[in-house]
């Protein structure tokens, strides 16, 4: 795509301008609610139950990700939903209906802080300070990312874009606190759905609907999510243990259940009621995503197949660049008008990836690593100084990142590397901390770490397939202690790994508990184990609003949409 | 918190849909719509948005009213 690829008019300056000025707005309103650290790091649980469950479903909606599932849906159709109907939905509600009593039940205000209160010192500092360094430089990639997309279609200068970007999120997060970020997600949630739409329906209407697209794809492996999951020969190269074990178990309940970012919204709400339908309400319009976010991807393919003249552009390397998909049906079916709704969508979905990040940065630098180890005991306005002081920070840290991604070939590669192997094995600790109180401080801090190890050197030993017989693989895709096992994919290979680390992490933590005395009594363990925990009360609630009852619901609907896409 | 998202989603989308209805009304039969394949749209989706963007306000109002009339 060349630059400026695509041309924006005074109209669609106009729809931009008024969204910056809309965000800001809500931030300077929230203000003088911001009483308190805690109602700037916690939101102290004001916030309504659709806001907490809609943001909690755009935390994860960045822009990366719908660029993403973009590029996904033209590379690999609609197995790509694989992602969300096995991988997202199930966890989501496991979140929602076994877990959340134990976050939001405790004391703890992180997730680092439950383990914390379930563990010990160790074991949160490691969780504390590997998710605060992940946040910043997921703040710091999504800068870079926009402020490249900017330059490349719109010709904007990157500098510009990129510290623009920041003195938005920085005003509004500064001002409205974790209420401001999550108020802001909400509205992008709608700007998405809204902004994209259109995208979809003209596509599908120029292809002769649904159908058309099928028989221009011509290829059933693109239209069916399980049917060719019997081996690897399929355009994902991962067969249907791998799919399920490692995406929808390993990874998945790793992400959903144990990520603070995501997690963050649901402790936001009014009771624990709320934050256990938090989870619920995001799965319902996340179950429908996949038409909006991956159904572009399967467009732009049938569109290129059909000879309209149409071609996914090629990147700055000269090849196809998938993650262009999406800007690319922008600029070919939006006028004016539209086409700046579309584009203020996208860079809100950005800034929105990026004011996640930072809040969940400064609520954990704040409370588990400042106050736990640097200064405890202060007064609430100091640490309320600080917390506004981490979000300087943290954006200030993300520019950092931004040029640092910008300037280091392969860096953030190579960190998504770092943050695959400290997150593969963790959710093995969470399980055996919420369902087995015999587990212990030394238990899950050391298992965490040979989880961590294990990923380290099965990368070592492991490799995708080469495209071309012969091609050398370089070392950040593995191999570099040989190549001992072969994978038709870097996909499954990524979820092998996990199910490796997941596993060693799993036995390990149980052998080391089994070995070392318990630190935690019966009595301190109650709320944070499930045997010594009483269950939830949930007489005072109608049936149809019960998080069982609902998760049974949205699930049987993820089982429907399965089988029509079988 | 007396905070209502439902008014700032309200006036976001109301702004929009007013601004595309009639952007989409003027430039009607407009080369522009040839990328749309001919579908005006920006005056068909600009009325989606204003409906929407009509609802959340109504809903903001009312819900403001019952709590007015509370107290």
């Amino acid at each position: 795509m060349n630059t400026n690829a695509i041309h924006l008019t005074t109209l669609d300056y106009s729809i931009l301008a008024i969204y910056i000025i809309v965000v800001i707005g809500i931030g300077f309103v929230l203000k003088r609610h911001m009483k308190s650290a805690s109602d700037f790091l916690l939101s102290g649980g004001t916030i309504p139950v659709w806001v907490t469950g809609l943001a909690f479903l755009s935390a994860n909606l960045g822009a990366q990700e719908v660029i993403g599932m973009a590029a996904s849906g033209a590379k690999y159709g609609i197995m790509t939903s694989q992602f969300y109907w096995v991988g997202a939905i199930p966890a989501m509600l496991f979140l929602a209906v076994f877990m959340m009593p134990f976050y939001f039940g405790s004391r703890a205000r992180s997730v680092p802080e439950y383990l914390a209160l379930r563990f010990d010192e160790k074991t949160r500092g490691l969780n504390a300070a590997a998710f605060a360094v992940m946040t910043v430089a997921s703040s710091g990639a999504s800068l870079h990312a926009l402020a490249a997309l900017l330059h490349l279609l719109l010709g904007w200068n990157y500098n510009v874009s990129l510290i623009a970007t920041s003195i938005v999120v920085l005003a509004y997060v500064l001002k409205g606190g974790l209420s401001s970020a999550i108020y802001t997600e909400v509205l992008q949630f709608f700007l998405i759905v809204l902004g994209f739409s259109p995208l979809v329906i003209i596509g599908l209407n120029d292809l002769g609907g649904w159908s058309g697209m099928v028989s221009k794809l011509n290829d059933p492996m693109f239209t069916h999510s399980w049917k060719y999951l019997d081996t690897t020969n399929n355009p994902m190269g991962v067969e249907w243990f791998a799919m399920v074990f490692g995406l929808g178990f390993v990874l998945s309940f790793g992400y959903w259940c144990t990520d603070f970012l995501v997690i963050q919204r649901a402790m936001a709400a009014k009771s624990m009621g709320d934050a256990r339908r938090t989870p619920i309400i995001a799965a319902l319009p996340k179950m429908l995503f996949p038409f909006i976010v991956i159904v572009p991807g399967m467009i732009a393919l049938a569109l290129m197949k059909s000879g309209s003249g149409y071609a996914i552009p090629n990147g700055v390397t000269g090849e196809t660049d998938y993650n262009l998909v999406i800007p690319s049906l922008i600029a070919h079916y939006l006028p004016t008008g539209l086409l700046g709704l579309a584009m203020t969508a996208l860079m809100a979905s950005f800034m929105s990836g990026m004011a996640g990040n930072v809040t969940a940065f400064n609520t954990v630098w704040t409370y588990d690593i400042y106050q736990s180890y640097i200064a405890s005991g202060k007064s609430d306005s100091h640490y309320m100084w600080m917390a506004k002081f981490a979000t300087v920070a943290g954006i200030i840290i993300s520019i950092g990142f931004a040029y640092v991604a910008k300037n280091v070939d392969n860096i953030m590669d190579f960190l998504q590397l770092v943050f695959g192997f400290v997150n593969a094995p963790v959710f093995a600790t969470f399980l055996l901390g919420m369902f087995w109180k015999r587990a212990t401080g030394h238990g899950a801090f050391f298992g965490l770490l040979c989880g961590t190890l294990a990923a380290v050197i099965f990368h070592g030993i492991s490799t995708p397939m080469p495209l071309t017989p012969g091609e050398s693989i370089p070392w950040i895709k593995g191999a570099w202690l040989g190549a001992h096992f072969t994978y038709t994919s870097s996909m499954a290979q990524n979820f092998w790994l996990a199910i490796v680390a997941w596993s060693v992490c799993f036995s390990m933590t149980i052998i080391i508990s089994l070995a070392t005395k318990r630190t935690r009594t019966d009595e301190e363990l109650k709320g944070l184990v499930y045997s010594l925990t009483p269950q939830t009360k949930e007489a005072d609630e109608p049936t149809w609003l019960r998080p069982g009852f609902l998760a049974v619901i949205v699930l049987a609907i993820a089982v429907i949409l399965n089988i029509i896409f079988w | 918190m007396d905070f209502d998202l439902r008014l700032p989603i309200g006036i976001l989308f109301t702004a929009y849909g007013v601004i595309l209805t009639a952007f989409g009304a003027i430039t009607n039969g407009s080369d522009i719509y040839k990328k749309s394949l001919g579908d005006n749209i920006n005056l068909q989706w600009g009325i989606v948005l204003l409906v929407f963007g009509s609802l959340m306000l109504g809903l903001a109002m009312r819900a403001k009213k019952s709590s007015d009339s509370k107290n």
